[in-house]
């Protein structure tokens, strides 16, 4: 049963992955603008020569039919191969790794922020409803949604920086340059996680195994914290791989607010450069690593959930 | 459970009271609209023009300080009102056109053009973020104009996601079977009678996604991605005040306290909408 599951969520994802590639390229090639152009405005401006444009453009393939070209694409993309950079003349995928240690301690620390503050939140406004901690993680969740990241990545160095200088404001060395730019991708996720776990929890709560938990006797501790957290977690986690596509989205702004080399940064030097094959392998990358870490994450999930694990997969 | 809620008769109060969610999103938003509209006589000074000393503190005279070309900030956030709330009306425009066009499509007529359709919104929807954004300004060039059609070609996916799933309910009553069998064509039943009776979802999304527009197009302003020097923008004045921010915090702070405010006046406005209108929908 799990096996086949399995084996149709894999052809939804081969699905959706071809579909990803074909977006990429689509919007890259279809829409109006000549690369070539829009390259040497950047890189050689002025003295560029017809013939030098046309010699370019057959170099890269682009005198070639769309359909060729995307085929090209695709076999690049499946083995590996995403073309290189026009402007720093590296392999894309090499550019890539060399960035993305960077940017998933980036992420993970978003994570951890976002769970540490979230859930704790969300358990305390559940098990204290309408006292100040309740209010405070609706006001939290409100102000996630609606601060501009980057403007709260700068209220953070400004606090924490140069106010009281605890944390450096940008650079990538160590780990204190991580608390300011994690926090602030954290802090952002963790108003959702708070309002979801008190939700969750308040629904589990109510639950006849939990009734069944006071009527054994337990203690207070061990139903909240084993029982009635335990599962009022399971959305929390599917929530999780959502949220980690917010930490990869919110790198391209986190890392030019702190400053840190990262595969945000990259993709936004490669738009401003007009470097198109580093712009089409770093979305096509980082939509892949969403979309895989969702997969990844819903699969955890359902191992997890006892209704699931043990019954037919819903 | 009837479906009250999407008639027309769901757009009046019912006599209760206006939320206090619902009266401060209106009052900030207006006051900013009044703002962007009326922004030569609520601004003290020419927004472009150097009129004193660069970074002098907020002061009586210069209420948000003055930037490093010594042109008044207050002044600057005023006008930069204009640019931000346009920008939120034309992504929402953009995005909820072509989106409910989409889901209308999908939804009416199911099968294998829905399954095509919603296959390429799924790929859509697998870009995080502003990643689609960010392709669609690549492949069209960095400007405030691309930053609109951007923001608003990435929320396509939510609009027709919403406008397909009610209109896959929508179908099913016996008015649209009526209106097929006495011949009217698929086009006008879709605009006519199909349309109409998803207008209030729409417009909840909608107000929600006026705010994150504005919020998302700042940040591509922000990255240089959108608005160039000197327009009054606020994502560009943060990008600008953040390398001075230890010695001049307020260049950055206040233009992105506008976009905090506008952001949190729409999330406040559409929340208190969605449970005004549509009490089904109360558990996004």
């Amino acid at each position: 049963m799990l096996a086949s599951y399995l084996a149709r969520r894999l052809a939804q994802l081969a699905v959706v992955l071809f579909l990803v590639s074909v977006a990429v390229f689509s919007i890259m090639h279809a829409l109006p603008g000549d690369p070539v152009q829009l390259m040497l405005s950047g890189a050689e401006s002025g003295s560029v020569t017809p013939e030098r444009q046309e010699q370019l453009r057959e170099e890269m393939g682009l005198n070639d039919p769309l359909p060729v070209q995307y085929g090209r694409f695709l076999r690049g993309a499946v083995t590996a191969d995403l073309g290189t950079s026009v402007r720093l003349r590296q392999p894309v995928l090499d550019l890539i790794l060399d960035r993305l240690g960077s940017t998933l301690a980036l992420s993970l620390g978003g994570i951890l922020f976002a769970v540490a503050i979230g859930v704790t939140t969300g358990v305390l406004a559940a098990l204290k409803r309408g006292s100040w901690i309740d209010g405070f993680s609706r006001i939290l969740a409100y102000a996630g949604v609606s601060m501009p990241l980057f403007w709260l990545g700068l209220l953070l160095i400004l606090v924490f920086s140069f106010w009281l200088p605890w944390f450096p404001p940008a650079g990538s060395e160590g780990l204190r340059s991580l608390v300011l730019p994690s926090l602030s991708l954290g802090l952002v996720s963790a108003g959702v996680i708070a309002r979801l776990t008190r939700a969750s929890l308040l629904e589990v709560l109510v639950e006849d195994y939990i009734r069944a938990a006071w009527a054994k006797g337990l203690p207070k501790r061990i139903v909240y914290l084993r029982h009635a957290l335990r599962n009022a977690l399971l959305p929390v986690l599917t929530m999780l791989g959502l949220q980690f596509g917010a930490m990869l989205a919110g790198a391209v702004v986190t890392e030019t607010v702190f400053s840190r080399p990262g595969l945000g940064r990259l993709v936004v030097s490669a738009i401003l450069w007009k470097d198109y094959p580093l712009v089409q392998g770093i979305v096509l990358f980082m939509a892949t690593t969403y979309v895989v870490v969702n997969l990844l994450v819903d699969l955890l999930a359902t191992r997890l959930d006892p209704r699931i694990r043990d019954g037919a997969p819903a | 459970m009837t479906t009250a809620g999407m008639t027309v008769r769901g757009l009046t109060v019912r006599g209760r009271t206006l939320s206090p969610g619902f009266i401060a999103g209106v009052s900030i938003l207006t006051a900013w609209v009044l703002l962007a509209i009326f922004a030569p006589l609520g601004a003290p000074h020419d927004p472009l023009a150097t009129i004193s000393g660069a970074r002098e503190a907020p002061s009586p005279e210069f209420w948000f300080g003055t930037d490093r070309l010594g042109r008044d900030v207050f002044s600057r956030v005023v006008y930069g009102a204009r640019v931000s709330l346009v920008l939120g009306f034309i992504s929402v425009a953009i995005g909820a056109a072509l989106g409910s066009a989409l889901g209308l499509v999908s939804g009416y007529y199911r099968g294998a053009v829905d399954t095509v359709l919603m296959r390429m919104i799924d790929a859509m929807l697998a870009f995080p973020g502003i990643l689609l954004a960010l392709v669609v300004i690549a492949a069209l060039g960095p400007s405030i104009t691309n930053v609109m059609i951007a923001v608003g070609v990435s929320t396509i996916p939510r609009y027709a996601r919403l406008v397909r799933s009610s209109v896959l309910t929508i179908r099913e009553h016996d008015y649209i079977d009526a209106a097929r069998l006495v011949g009217v064509p698929d086009v006008k039943i879709m605009l006519r009678h199909v349309l109409p009776n998803t207008a209030i979802p729409l417009l909840v999304l909608s107000t929600l996604e006026f705010g994150q527009a504005i919020s998302i197009g700042a940040g591509l302003s922000f990255l240089g991605l959108g608005a160039q020097p000197p327009t009054p923008e606020w994502g560009l004045m943060v990008a600008v005040g953040r390398d001075v921010l230890g010695r001049a915090w307020w260049i950055s702070t206040f233009p992105g306290l506008a976009i905090f405010t506008v952001v949190m006046a729409t999330n406040l406005l559409g929340d208190s909408l969605q449970e005004m209108l549509d009490p089904r929908l109360r558990s996004r």
